[in-house]
């Protein structure tokens, strides 16, 4: 095939330092890891980077590690969803659940959570669960390494908080001390953008609710009444449970749908998801709730 | 490629392999090895690459195009507009309506302005980039009601591709007899065909002015018309050879990257290598036509049909191609497969500016399938009936009249059809507090332990004519050629008969070898060399070709049996042929063929014609318009989330009668394909507009089944020999297509008891809760079995 | 840009590359080896499957550059010395065969399936093959053509093989 294509080569650092060092270079190069969402805008012809910075070779970047006295797993940018479902469904319950819905078998053994972030969807599937996990994301730059909190990190649609000389190095995310769910809602059984999602997270050493939306405003969002009222119902029961009231859980359905600011769209109408994200998160807490210790048999059954 | 297929199966019987038995394929090694040559590989050393420039806008006028700087950038070899096309500016299925390249005015969304080749398709698409097309942007007419009005201007003869009618029977005057009436409207979206293979070919300009053109259709001969029309080319310039078609399903009946392939390469003396990514394939090929169907079905209070009364709209999109058949055959078919006396349809295709529509898989029956099976089903609610004894009361049986005024011939089965049906067992209830989320409704997205679950059952039936209709009579030629190998007969087969998947290559040669018992069968290129073959579309292609091969066997079985009578001067007639020998009347070998032969071969084509059509009379729609039928119905097994409108469909079961199963194993994954295809337009397949511009042209929007999304299928396949086809076959791939969507449908509507007036059905109009736009409805009684 | 790649065992090193051009363009415009299908271009269909360091990727989304010293297998390199392998010829022998576009992909990702998981339940190979869409069969005959190897592979352990 003949091309007289002008040809920059593709950038491929070894270390993370010459990654960083490649990063502050070449502003114009796009970072590319799994390439699950790049590659799928240059193939579309809907990007150009002028170069492609490779991170597939950095060293240790595709292994994940307990930190923290082991409370939190820190797993590098380069850790593939299929590596998180089949490793880490124990630790981040959530998080593997939420990989294992991302694309299909192909998809997940490339893509990753930083890929995820650094696209910032609001569809993206990892980003309900690191909401409701409170994780931590870890960027760095020439300049300097930071920690952003999770809650920081979305800003706007397909918009984060990553400045434009860092790269994602590791997402950090406190290890399960309770259950965890994530539901995600979408017309076909398997590969499908979400049309809505949820995650729930019961801290039970941390006596905290987290929760986390996905595909139903312009960013990821918590649905931060919903985990008050919940924090308050269990205030004093965090040990024992027992039986949760009815209205407690569609007390705390109705709050999720609230949280969403949803929009029509060709996957879906605001309305289906704010009511589809009522349905989810009354299911996930019935289904964290009964797995509580101490929880009552009977909360199984209901919803 | 030639493709040699020699049976292996088993060597003691000459005939192995043949008709009636699951040969293998003959292009299967090369499809699971990778070396099968599809039209987006087709490769040629220094060959070019063509891009297509087309228009964003649904309708606007162009004012100018100015394609100075896309010609001056470094490895464009040419850019054409269409002040360049040599011939006919329009090009189309049966009216030459369509602009190669656009001009005047822009018509829908992705039509071609221009074309670019350049050294490599980066180069190419930038270079499109940079040409400046002024477009005046105009408002655009997307809706078909209003398109039917006679309010707007600027459409094609007022807006109305063709208004079909078809009156039988008196429906006013039995209006008064039917003790209980239905009335509905059923909507449908537009399906894509969603090949996976996309639009692609290699055009290869010729020392003598003409060009080769490698392409995957389904029609080489009327292809070649409309190229060398556009190229301003005898036919005989033109030359057209099958590449490799991945899956058509109606979708490459239209051209797309012919004349322009072929102009560029004839502009620049170069190969030109042409290849759709799949966002352009969206706006690349022709559509099912959405549609509005209003049905009206009265009846006794014991179940009996005393009129149908239906009418059809079908939104044919900015050009013709196929609407005005399309919209006949959705009419033909409109009244379902029952007898009813009294039947008034009528059918509109129109011209919008939406993309264009055309053929699809079951052509129009799809539609009005769907729509009479869902009034069927209202039917008996209304009865209080149970929906299978309703279609069964009401059956079509041979020596009915259809509402075209033909009476049913060839075997009709459907009450055989849907007794099996009704007998077969239903599937087992699941237990999803327990089990696997994967076999839940939402699948791995882990949405329920059985939460808001329900179980429906649907049953839906579907005729459909086979072969082309009303007149369009057409023909199959094919040549068999017989000649001595290494002291082996081979028999070639050569014919135009596009092989799509469906597996015409495989029937060839079980024919060769059951019809002259030759194992080894090579099947040369389809190409323009010989003549036409007839689309592989309306189910046609197997009935047809069989016919030809069959007939050109024939003669030369009969000249071999002649030679062979004058070498052992006996008669002919007491003479037969078994592969490798002449037999005598005693049934002992006499002589080999490969003595007989020596270094000639045996050659003869033949030409063969189905039995004559008519057109219907456009007032009254009456005429002996088709020349058989096929039956097919679905009996569908839904689990609903009606909390989140999320659905697992359990099992789809299904009947059909096939004539002959020719090939077993291919005649099922014919069923099962055409049954998938039908639930993807019940619960996902939508291509989805917004004024005029398709807003989910890519697959992770246009959503198709995945294998987590398909039920088992168990099957019943009934074969009544049809008495005019060759070895009684039918034809086999569009039934299962009909009675699919609305099985489902049916089912949904069981499991909800919501109206579901519209397919695909979306997750949100089946949340029960969210259920205020859709009417709730009368439940049916139990099958009294 | 240079890439030099090991291809179903044989070593490549090729010149010009465009640095956004995709591992499947790279391996059936540079390499020849067009049994990788184009069908979606964005990760959607599975047809461009192949492995890449054994494990199973869609080569329209790995861009050409990223394999640089890897070994990549394709729908050709499955079979030793151009025979068919195993699952190849269940394909042929169940009928999962119609027009073939999606074959190649969906070949080699029931070979990694069933290099993973040789006895692969229901669920499970829906799953795991939920990736390759395929327009013509339905995939009844697929599913029967998986089962079909994975029997046959019980029958005769060492033809199965693993993941290159």
């Amino acid at each position: 095939m003949e091309t007289s294509l002008a040809s920059a080569p593709m950038l491929r650092p070894s270390t993370w330092p010459d990654a960083l060092q490649s990063r502050a270079e070449h502003p114009d190069a796009a970072p590319i890891c799994g390439g699950t969402d790049l590659m799928v805008d240059i193939n579309f012809g809907r990007s150009r980077p002028a170069a492609l910075l490779d991170l597939t070779s950095v060293e240790g970047l595709d292994s994940w590690e307990l930190i923290d006295d082991g409370s939190t797993v820190r797993v590098g940018a380069g850790v593939s969803f299929t590596t998180i479902v089949e490793e880490l469904s124990h630790l981040c319950p959530a998080l593997a659940q939420a990989a294992r819905t991302v694309g299909s078998p192909q998809i997940r053994n490339r893509g990753t959570v930083a890929g995820n972030l650094a696209t910032a969807s609001p569809a993206g599937d990892a980003h309900p669960a690191l909401l409701a996990c409170w994780a931590q994301v870890e960027v760095e730059s020439l300049r300097r390494p930071r920690l952003i909190e999770i809650d920081d990190f979305f800003v706007g649609p397909k918009s984060s908080a990553l400045a434009s000389d860092e790269l994602i190095r590791a997402v950090r995310v406190p290890a399960a001390t309770g259950p965890q769910q994530f539901a995600k809602v979408g017309p076909r059984n398997a590969m499908v953008i979400a049309t809505a999602s949820f995650a729930l997270n019961l801290d039970v050493a941390g006596r905290r609710v987290g929760t986390g939306i996905g595909s139903a405003g312009p960013t990821p969002l918590r649905a931060r009444q919903a985990e008050q009222m919940l924090e308050e119902t269990l205030i004093d029961r965090w040990d024992s449970p027992g039986a949760v009231a009815d209205d407690v859980i569609r007390r705390f359905g109705a709050l999720a749908g609230e949280a969403a600011s949803p929009i029509d769209d060709v996957r879906g109408s605001a309305e289906y998801r704010r009511h589809a994200l009522a349905v989810l998160a009354r299911r996930c807490l019935s289904w964290t709730l009964a797995d509580l210790p101490g929880a009552s048999a009977r909360q199984v059954a209901r919803s | 490629m030639t493709v040699t297929d020699t049976a292996t199966r088993s060597s003691a019987s000459a005939a192995a392999d043949g008709v009636g038995v699951s040969a293998p394929r003959p292009d299967g090694v090369p499809k699971v090895d990778g070396s099968f040559v599809y039209s987006s590989d087709e490769y040629h050393d220094g060959s070019l690459w063509g891009v297509t420039l087309r228009s964003p806008h649904p309708r606007a006028r162009i004012l100018a195009i100015d394609t100075s700087q896309a010609a001056g950038v470094d490895g464009v070899r040419c850019v054409l507009t269409h002040e360049d096309v040599p011939g006919s500016k329009l090009f189309g299925m049966n009216t030459y309506d369509q602009p190669v390249l656009a001009f005047d005015e822009v018509r829908y969304q992705g039509e071609p302005v221009a074309v670019v080749a350049a050294t490599h398709p980066e180069i190419a698409r930038r270079a499109c980039e940079l040409i400046v097309v002024d477009y005046e942007e105009l408002v655009p007419v997307t809706n078909p009601e209003i398109a039917l009005s006679g309010q707007v201007e600027g459409l094609p003869q007022g807006g109305l591709v063709r208004h079909v009618r078809i009156r039988h029977g008196d429906v006013d005057e039995a209006r008064a007899t039917a003790e209980v009436t239905v009335k509905g409207r059923y909507e449908m979206g537009t399906q894509d065909p969603a090949f996976l293979g996309p639009e692609s070919g290699l055009a290869v300009p010729l020392g003598d002015g003409g060009v080769e053109l490698y392409v995957s259709t389904q029609d080489l001969h009327r292809d070649q018309r409309q190229v060398a029309d556009c190229l301003d080319l005898p036919l005989d310039r033109v030359r057209l050879v099958l590449s490799g078609v991945g899956g058509a399903f109606g979708g490459k009946e239209d051209l797309n990257v012919h004349i322009h392939a072929c102009m560029l390469a004839l502009s620049t003396g170069r190969p030109v290598r042409m290849v759709y990514g799949r966002e352009e394939s969206f706006f690349g090929h022709v559509h099912r036509h959405p549609a509005i169907a209003d049905v009206e079905l009265g009846a006794t209070r014991s179940g009996r049909l005393v009129f149908t009364r239906v009418r059809l709209v079908l939104d044919g999109g900015a050009y013709t191609s196929t609407s005005q058949v399309v919209i006949a055959n959705g009419c033909y078919f409109a009244a379902g497969a029952y007898d009813v006396d009294n039947v008034e349809i009528d059918g509109y295709a129109t011209y919008t500016n939406n993309p264009p529509c055309g053929a699809m898989r079951g052509f129009g029956a799809v539609q009005s399938c769907y729509a009479i099976e869902s009034a069927m089903d209202r039917l008996a609610a209304a009865l209080g009936m149970h929906p299978l004894e309703l279609r069964m009361r009401n059956a079509i049986s041979e020596g009915d009249l259809l509402p075209t005024g033909q009476p049913v011939d060839g075997p009709a089965p459907v009450q055989e059809i849907l007794s099996y049906l009704r007998d077969l067992p239903l599937p087992a209830d699941s237990d999803h507090t327990t089990g696997d989320m994967r076999a839940r409704p939402g699948g791995v997205g882990n949405v329920t332990r059985g939460e808001g679950i329900r179980r429906g059952v649907g049953y839906a039936l579907g005729m459909k004519a086979i072969g082309f209709s009303g007149g369009k009579d057409d023909t199959c030629t094919a040549r068999v050629t017989v000649w001595i190998r290494d002291g082996e007969p081979v028999a070639e087969v050569h014919c135009a008969a596009p092989e799509i998947g469906q597996g015409v290559v495989t029937l060839q040669a079980q024919i060769v070898r059951t019809e002259l018992g030759v194992r080894t069968v090579e099947l040369r290129d389809s190409d323009t060399d010989i003549a036409e073959s007839g689309a592989s579309s309306a189910s046609r292609q197997s009935w047809m070709t069989a016919g030809a091969v069959v007939g050109a066997c024939a003669l030369v079985r009969d000249e071999i049996l002649e030679r062979a009578a004058a070498v052992l001067g006996s008669p002919a007639a007491g003479l037969s042929l078994d592969g490798t020998e002449i037999h005598d009347c005693d049934g002992r070998p006499v002589l080999s063929v490969a003595e007989l032969l020596g270094p000639e071969s045996v050659s003869h084509a033949y030409t063969y014609s189905h039995r004559v059509t008519e057109p219907v009379d456009p007032e009254r729609g009456q005429g002996d318009a088709h020349i058989a039928f096929a039956y097919a119905a679905h009996r569908a097994t839904v689990d609903v989330d009606v909390d989140l409108g999320l659905v697992r469909v359990v099992e789809m079961a299904t009947a059909q009668d096939v004539g002959t199963a020719m090939n077993p194993l291919a005649v099922e994954g014919q069923i099962e394909g055409g049954t998938v295809q039908g639930l993807g337009l019940a619960v996902m397949e939508e291509l989805q507009f917004s004024d005029g511009r398709i807003v989910n042209p890519s697959f992770t929007d246009y959503l198709i089944p995945t294998m987590l999304d398909v039920p088992p299928m168990p099957m019943k396949i009934f074969e009544f020999p049809h008495p005019d086809s060759p070895y009684g076959l039918n034809g086999v791939g569009e039934p299962p297509n009909l009675s699919s969507t609305p099985a489902i449908l049916n089912a949904l509507r069981d499991a909800t008891g919501l109206e579901l007036p519209r397919a695909p059905v979306r997750p949100s109009d089946l949340v029960i809760e969210l259920g205020g736009r859709a009417n709730r409805r009368a439940s049916a009684r139990p099958l009294q079995a | 840009m240079k890439v030099n790649v090991t291809v179903n065992g044989v070593d490549h090193s090729v010149d010009h590359v465009w640095a956004l051009e995709s591992l499947l363009d790279f391996l059936r415009e540079r390499i020849g080896l067009r049994g990788t299908k184009n069908a979606c271009e964005q990760g959607e269909c599975g047809s461009c499957s192949v492995y890449v360091d054994g494990v199973l990727v869609c080569s329209c989304l790995v861009a050409a550059g990223q394999v640089e010293g890897c070994s990549v297998v394709t729908v050709e390199g499955l079979a030793p010395d151009r025979g068919v392998h195993p699952v190849q010829q269940a394909f042929l022998d169940a009928g999962a065969v119609q027009c073939g576009f999606c074959t190649p992909g969906m070949v080699v990702a029931a070979h990694c399936l069933l290099a993973d998981d040789p006895v692969p339940d229901d669920l499970t190979v829906r799953e795991q093959l939920s990736g390759n869409l395929c327009r013509c069969t339905g995939y009844q005959k697929i599913l029967d053509a998986v089962y079909l190897a994975a029997e046959r592979a019980g029958a005769a352990p060492s033809r199965q093989g693993s993941r290159p």
